[in-house]
């Protein structure tokens, strides 16, 4: 059988990309000052522990999870502010689409208030929008979600530091070694290049993979604009040699 | 010039903050939606094998608890069988999921796991791991989430011929994997994210 007719075996994860990813600690954002580790990470190949990951399914999802403007809303009513949808692909860093990913997403509202008794700020509440959805990605690693566009905020950390307009995301894919969060930013918020949050990211091909453009392809006229946000996760090492045991 | 790789990058991590309750564990905040939280509860019947309850708390470098961070586990059942659909040697327990998520107590920080001794799982070259918990720790202040594992010290056989565990260079730190059985029989596992007793943590 010539190795075009093999199926790829699946190796191991692809390692991180560590002068990628943001270091751990980063002054500018002071939180992060006492709750880095500062011994080096001990680095290993992946194993069983991190190549299976817990199975969601689509039956867990109610109709309205990925619907924000209504999940939290008064029978009747919805969400104040501007309405959007954001939908995109996740993918591997291979190019296919992961199917079956949980996204989890959390924001604040329209005037940049959190629902959460530790939150301070004087923006008021909106009493239906509790700021929290999920979903499930299709056979393509498509998803969509809808929402009002979340306001900027004040945050402590420097004397008048706010936070760009930002959606938080939490993607689950099939390897628990494939585990993220991270923040999805809008095109052309002027907050984007003052935030210290967004200053760990190391080059502004990092700031640019975590900010949506606007894709006036999938807005609803008359309705909702739209943004895309696509996210990659961990891939694995594809290989067609078997004289080598899986994840070596 | 060079034909372009074109493989994609991960995309970039940034921190849970301070509101990744929200999100993930949303009834915990108050929040009553989807019908409750994912990862509560790790077992959905009577499971196999011996149930343990895994306490702790994750310190910052001053020694103080944190109280807004999220911290999921991920292990197999007592047999070594994950509940995934990437699992190819058997059937998991159908009982018992395997993953875990504790948004930590409020006020205190401490998480709690209710969920049964792991069983062993082969390392990529067929030798045996000791039993052991994969742990994804995320909060305010931490840009990317950090992996390490939970061992047992009451695996002390196991654990001195771990692949992992035999390959640490610093061996005084090992203990900082060690889930240590307290007198009441549940295991105590305080994460560290700095200082002279800082956790091991993985680059997996």
């Amino acid at each position: 059988m010539s190795s075009a007719d093999m199926p790829a075996k699946t190796g191991g994860y692809i390692p991180r990309d560590r002068n990628w990813q943001p270091e751990a600690l980063t002054p500018p954002y002071k939180t992060s000052i006492k709750r880095s580790p500062q011994a080096a990470l001990l680095s290993f190949p992946s194993t069983l522990s991190e190549e299976t990951a817990p199975m969601f399914g689509h039956h867990m999802l109610g109709p309205q999870d990925s619907d924000l403007i209504h999940n939290y809303a008064q029978d009747g009513a919805s969400a104040i502010g501007p309405r959007i949808i954001v939908h995109g692909r996740v993918l591997d860093e291979n190019g296919r689409g992961v199917p079956g990913a949980l996204l989890e997403v959390w924001q604040a509202n329209a005037g940049g208030r959190y629902r959460h008794k530790k939150e301070s700020y004087l923006a008021p509440l909106d009493p239906n929008f509790g700021g929290c959805g999920r979903t499930i990605t299709g056979a393509d690693g498509s998803y969509e979600f809808r929402s009002i566009q979340p306001g900027p905020y004040p945050w402590p950390n420097g004397m008048n530091d706010w936070r760009p307009a930002h959606i938080h995301f939490s993607i689950f894919g099939h390897g628990f070694a494939q585990r993220l969060i991270t923040q999805m930013y809008f095109e052309g918020d002027p907050h984007i290049k003052l935030c210290p949050i967004v200053g760990i990211l190391k080059t502004q091909a990092a700031i640019d993979a975590l900010t949506a453009p606007l894709d006036m392809n999938r807005t609803v006229p008359m309705d909702s604009r739209a943004f895309k946000f696509d996210i990659v996760l961990r891939g694995r090492r594809q290989t067609y040699f078997e004289n080598r045991k899986e994840g070596l | 010039m060079v034909q372009p790789l074109n493989h994609l990058r991960e995309s970039p991590s940034q921190t849970a903050g301070p509101y990744v309750h929200i999100g993930c564990t949303p009834n915990f905040t108050g929040i009553e939606i989807y019908g409750g939280d994912l990862g509560t509860s790790m077992k959905t019947g009577p499971v196999q094998g011996t149930e343990i309850t895994i306490k702790g708390i994750v310190y910052d470098g001053t020694g103080t608890p944190l109280r807004d961070a999220m911290i999921e586990i991920w292990q197999p059942d007592a047999a070594g069988l994950f509940a995934s659909a990437n699992e190819t040697r058997g059937t998991a327990d159908p009982n018992f999921t395997g993953w875990g998520r504790s948004p930590g107590d409020m006020e205190t920080g401490e998480f709690t796991f209710e969920t049964v001794k792991p069983g062993a799982v082969p390392f990529p070259d067929g030798r045996m791991q000791a039993p052991h918990i994969t742990a994804w720790i995320v909060a305010r202040g931490i840009n990317i989430g950090l992996h390490t594992r939970i061992y047992f010290e009451d695996e002390a056989a196991a654990n001195a011929v771990d692949p992992i565990l035999t390959r640490i260079e610093h061996q005084n730190r090992v203990p900082t994997l060690l889930a240590k059985q307290q007198a009441n029989g549940s295991y105590r596992f305080d994460i560290h994210l700095q200082g002279p007793d800082e956790t091991i943590f993985f680059d997996i």
